[in-house]
């Protein structure tokens, strides 16, 4: 693996000059992504959304490896296209190059629009490294809620209104979806976390195959908090158990990261704008609730681990 | 047809053909999902890859719109690419379509005609491809398998050629020719693989040490500018679609154009058509020639780039004319072909009198009887000037 150092002495392939927005979360997962490749040639995809709109406006891209944007429900299936196209020309002998394929794709583009794509290019085994740069919200439209979005959460599609306290449901487990493909390599990452994603992006390509990593990735506007608490607010919602960072190679799970004291939920909540009306003690119910879920889940989640 | 080139006399129904045609272009990349009536096709090529008659990856993708977006991604990576679909199919496609033209990507995807939902049916007509007019594909329809195989091999040429590079869709009609078995005359491999030649894309992915982004996104200050390139490519196409026909009829017998008139030249009474029905219409043509009427068609072969100035001379001095519309525009004035057709001779001075028949929608049949009746009606007097009228519809 990597050390920093020799990441840091890797040129970027993902460059800056782009129009993210001051502490944008998915342009460091993807700018860390293509680090962590550093020793594969590699072709990047994306979906529609703010990764893809932020770093191609024509005649500028932040892309220095081959890049291809076609749509928002299908980075997957655009992306085992260009892996099909290698597996063929390779096959001919029509190219000699090593290639290896990553797709980037936001929650809505993954969670929801597009998890048909996801789920069949996974399930056909592509040689292809599927990143969520998890937001959870349409952040590129205004912050719409998604499957993703935790329950709770102030969005302009479920806003904390004099009745409703924001969205009903709690979010869709979409690593546990992707595991349950059977495939080689899935993990969990958050942003502010360098070490342990650059790590299993890299575990991710060596395996080969298809792999699937989802990382919680703050987001200052959707989640409403100053631009330098980005890493901070990673790092805090897997010190809460909130987002654990755990991994699962060929079937077998792993815990990468257990608190030495588990923060209540709380102190990653009230530190964004989109939870702050659990503030109000008429809303309690609910951060109890939330917690509760965080816990039974974590609890699930160290079972498998310890299993 | 030149000396040394055998053909091998087959018989295939037009899937079967369009499958064989796509067996010996040998793309690198296939990617489809089955549906009906198309879905032979795939389960044909499935069986050629299975048996290793071709060098094609092939990706049984988990839907149309993943079909289309893996094809775009396989193009673009550098690879020759197809596919196939179907009315439903081509419809969750629709999206990926316009995408394919607008990224300037040589897909070919061979298409058979079937008519969109509700009510679902499984028969033919032209409302899924009528669908692509604005995607920026070119279009062309077949008459029976024999044109299907002919014009697949045609459109990788098309597709393919640097002044076009624009996405090729190759029509057949719904079990009229997809389930019809007729005499096919194939060419041997190694001819179909010299007339098709290598492809030979501008710019691909998979040439690492020459990055490019693909898909970037055009503000207002770029957007203009590269859908107008498309427009220009479409009509940089006419004069391919027409050279690579003229080169095709040189070596094996048969020329191909945008238009093909059949007794049009004399003709007072025409009709309009595409695909299948033409070949009935040539039938009842020769009949009426029979009994001294001056009957003819202008069979339009090549839909998208539309051949507009063509078909205003082809038409020229003609007493009457009906255009044949197998699919409907809900609310417009007259079916896709008559409204085309009737823009194209809006200039000329004494234009004939051309009237509209919407017909055999899903998969109605269209008999001698039923064509007849269109030529007595362009006789007589009663196909007014741009009535649209029913054909073979219960009141």
């Amino acid at each position: 693996m990597a050390t920093l150092k020799e990441l840091a002495a890797r040129g970027d392939r993902f460059t800056g000059g782009h129009r993210a927005c001051a502490g944008c979360g998915a342009t460091i997962a993807a700018r860390q992504a293509l680090l962590a490749a550093g020793k594969h040639k590699v072709v990047a995809g994306c979906a529609t959304g703010c990764l893809e709109v932020v770093s191609t406006i024509f005649p500028y891209t932040a892309w220095n490896v081959p890049f291809i944007h076609s749509a928002f429900e299908n980075a997957a299936a655009t992306m085992s296209g260009v892996e099909a196209a290698y597996k063929s020309l390779k096959k001919q002998g029509k190219i000699t190059e090593n290639i290896k394929f990553i797709a980037f794709g936001g929650d809505g583009g993954t969670y929801d629009i597009g998890i048909q794509s996801l789920s069949g290019a996974m399930e056909r085994g592509h040689d292809l490294l599927y990143i969520c740069y998890n937001n959870q919200a349409y952040m590129n439209t205004g912050i719409q809620r998604s499957s993703a979005t935790p329950r709770g959460c102030n969005t302009t599609t479920s806003p904390a209104g004099r009745k409703i306290p924001g969205k009903a449901q709690f979010r869709k487990d979409l690593t546990e979806i992707m595991a349950a493909h059977n495939i080689p390599y899935v993990a969990q990452c958050a942003v502010g976390n360098w070490s342990d994603f650059t790590r299993k992006v890299e575990k991710a390509l060596d395996k080969g195959g298809a792999a699937f990593i989802n990382i919680l990735q703050p987001c200052r506007l959707g989640w409403g908090y100053k631009p330098e608490l980005t890493a901070e607010l990673g790092r805090l919602a897997v010190e809460t158990c909130f987002w654990p960072l755990y991994e699962v190679e060929d079937g077998v799970y792993k815990l990468n990261a257990t608190p030495k004291e588990k923060k209540p939920i709380g102190e990653w909540l009230f530190q964004q704008e989109r939870f702050r009306h659990l503030k109000q003690p008429a809303n309690g119910a609910i951060v109890d609730e939330i917690q509760r879920e965080v816990d039974q889940r974590w609890d699930k989640l160290v079972k498998k681990c310890n299993g | 047809m030149m000396a040394g080139i055998t053909k091998i006399d087959m018989a295939k129904t037009g899937n079967e053909a369009m499958a064989y045609a796509m067996k010996q272009i040998n793309p690198d990349v296939v990617a489809a999902y089955p549906i009906t009536p198309a879905t032979e096709i795939v389960q044909i090529f499935a069986q050629y890859v299975a048996d290793g008659e071709v060098d094609t990856e092939y990706v049984p993708v988990e839907s149309e719109h993943s079909a289309m977006s893996a094809c775009i991604g396989s193009s673009a990576a550098g690879a020759r690419t197809m596919t196939g679909t179907s009315s439903q199919g081509l419809a969750l496609m629709y999206e990926m379509c316009y995408i394919a033209a607008g990224l300037r990507l040589p897909i070919v995807m061979s298409d058979v005609n079937r008519a969109l939902s509700a009510p679902i049916n499984i028969h033919c007509d032209h409302s899924d491809t009528m669908g692509m007019r604005d995607a920026g594909w070119i279009h062309i329809f077949s008459e029976n398998p024999q044109e299907a195989y002919d014009n697949m091999l045609q459109a990788v040429r098309i597709a393919e050629h640097e002044k076009v590079r624009l996405p090729v869709l190759v029509t057949t009609d719904g079990f009229i020719i997809s389930h019809g078995m007729e005499r096919v005359a194939t060419l041997p491999d190694d001819e179909v693989t010299k007339f098709i030649g290598p492809f030979q894309p501008g710019t691909k992915l998979l040439d690492v040490a020459r990055p490019i982004t693909v898909g970037a996104l055009n503000f207002t200050d770029f957007y203009f500018e590269h859908r107008r390139a498309l427009v220009d490519a479409q009509a940089a196409a006419v004069p391919v679609i027409k050279a690579v026909g003229r080169e095709f009829g040189q070596k094996y017998g048969t020329a191909y154009d945008c238009i093909e008139p059949y007794q049009l030249a004399d003709a007072e009474y025409a009709i309009v058509a595409l695909g299948s029905t033409c070949g009935t219409a040539k039938v009842v043509i020769d009949q009426l020639r029979a009994t001294g009427v001056k009957a003819g068609m202008l069979k339009v072969r090549v839909f998208r780039p539309f051949p507009a100035s063509e078909i205003a001379a082809a038409l020229r001095g003609k007493k009457a004319v009906a255009v044949l519309d197998r699919s409907d525009v809900l609310g417009g004035f007259g079916g896709p072909v008559f409204t085309e057709v009737r823009s194209a001779l809006y200039q000329q001075a004494g234009a004939p009198v051309l009237a509209d028949y919407i017909y055999g929608l899903g998969g109605r049949e269209i008999d001698m009887e039923m064509i007849g009746s269109v030529f007595a009606q362009l006789q007589d007097g009663t196909a007014k000037p741009d009535s649209v009228q029913y054909l073979g519809v219960r009141d």
